[in-house]
């Protein structure tokens, strides 16, 4: 089945398997490779990217349910100021050790801010609450969030 | 490679249904779990697929004569930011998974799912919520206690469609929901209740009650709550009403819980809401 998407911001065509997973897709056709694996079943967020400016877990989404979506990875993220804006943040609370779940958080913040420019903690800790880090604990994560979002007042 | 279909509209995925039994997949977000295999390999789909997540005839929800009418692919973001969906249903809807689950699992695949511990199940058993099952030549309308017939059970026919879920208006003004499980973002509870009643002047006009991941299917009594209604002094009754949901409370031990924490949560949380949301609320009432 082909399949049209928009894929960090270019038009691409996938001629392949609908029920195959978005995150394979993404990592061995395009080489994608920020796009993580981790529980493979929904609930570690670690494969986060956005489709149509929401956050999704590329792991359970078949290819088949993106037909003429926008799908936004952390590499069609990156080269903007709201990603920045967040990098600063992250290393400035230290919301990075291992980085593995680092992109799925990126994009889970991101998709937070778009929403809400100016989340209180508990909104940062229900729209991060579906990705997992084994590493920071949160706290700092949480932080790196909220200082984003304060220095980014005209970014979102 | 399986075969799979896109369906322009309603009609087209009901003729797929008819002719292949394609499965039907809106979000996928249950289905690619269950038929998952190892990294960078396809999901085991041994049936044709549908996907129907896309059409929009079935994500419209709108209020009709006094009944909700919900789309069966609505997304639960969807129904979260629909003006038109009460609140009583957003608490609910607010506790299943995460985020990027919310965005794209859709209220139907909860239904027909007919997980034990079904997020959605004890909200719309307790509001009386019908389903509608359409097929090329026509459709029918069932309770969803008669479409669920046990854990991932249903009468789905596969040449139908469910397509819309149907809620009459019930006024409450007393609704308790919990979910306990054992992280957020983890879409399993290891027990859920809901509880809703309406109080005027002190008197018990209407109460619901019902409690997921312990039975089969969802657990509510109309027996109990019979024998709630229309009083005014709930605390002389509790003791029996309690007995009437140790009997129909059988929970298993599994590798999220055990039956006997699932049970004893169940009853605490039945006790909490007659005695700490009804009760309270009752007597204030008839003080005044």
């Amino acid at each position: 089945m082909k399949i049209r998407i928009v894929l960090n911001g270019k038009p691409a065509v996938i001629d392949t398997d609908p029920t195959r997973r978005l995150l394979d897709i993404l990592r061995n056709d395009f080489k994608l490779t920020g796009v993580k694996e981790g529980c493979g079943e929904g609930e570690c967020g670690a494969c986060a990217v956005l489709i149509d400016g929401r956050l999704a877990n590329s792991c359970i989404v078949p290819a088949g349910t993106v037909e003429g979506s926008e799908i936004v990875t952390i590499e069609g993220y990156r080269d903007t100021a709201r990603y920045r804006a967040l990098q600063d943040a992250f290393e400035e609370a230290g919301a990075v050790q291992c980085g593995f779940c680092t992109p799925g958080f990126i994009m889970a913040a991101e998709a937070l801010l778009r929403e809400n420019a100016s989340p209180d903690e508990d909104d940062i800790r229900r729209a991060l609450s579906g990705n997992l880090c084994r590493c920071t604990g949160y706290s700092m994560i949480v932080e790196a969030v909220k200082i984003a979002s304060a220095g980014g007042k005209d970014l979102w | 490679m399986v075969t799979a279909y896109h369906s322009r509209g309603l009609h087209e995925a009901l003729r797929i249904r008819e002719e292949t039994g394609a499965i039907p997949l809106a979000g996928g977000t249950d289905l690619m779990v269950a038929k998952r295999r190892r990294a960078g390999i396809p999901p085991r789909f041994n049936e044709p697929v549908v996907f129907i997540g896309g059409l929009t005839d079935l994500r419209v929800v709108r209020m009709d004569q006094g009944m909700l009418r919900i789309g069966s692919a609505a997304t639960f973001t969807d129904l979260l930011d629909d003006a038109v969906i009460p609140d009583i249903f957003k608490t609910v809807f607010l506790e299943i998974a995460s985020p990027a689950v919310r965005n794209r699992a859709t209220i139907g695949g909860n239904v027909c799912n007919a997980s034990p511990a079904g997020d959605t199940l004890p909200l719309l058993y307790a509001l009386d919520a019908s389903v509608v099952l359409e097929r090329v030549d026509g459709k029918r309308i069932l309770p969803i206690d008669e479409f669920i017939t046990g854990p991932g059970e249903t009468v789905l026919q596969k040449k139908e469609l469910l397509t819309e879920i149907r809620l009459p208006t019930v006024d409450l003004n007393i609704y308790f929901y919990r979910k306990i499980g054992t992280r957020r973002g983890y879409s399993c509870s290891k027990a859920s209740f809901f509880g809703g009643a309406r109080l005027t002047d002190g008197r018990l006009e209407d109460v619901r009650m019902t409690l997921g991941s312990v039975a089969p299917t969802v657990v509510r009594s109309k027996e109990a709550e019979k024998r709630m209604k229309n009083k005014n002094e709930l605390a002389a009754i509790v003791p029996e009403i309690i007995a009437i949901y140790e009997k129909i409370i059988t929970p298993i031990d599994d590798q999220r819980s055990t039956a006997c924490y699932r049970k004893n949560v169940s009853l605490r949380l039945i006790r909490h809401f007659l005695y700490e949301r009804i009760l309270p609320e009752m007597r204030s009432q008839i003080k005044q």
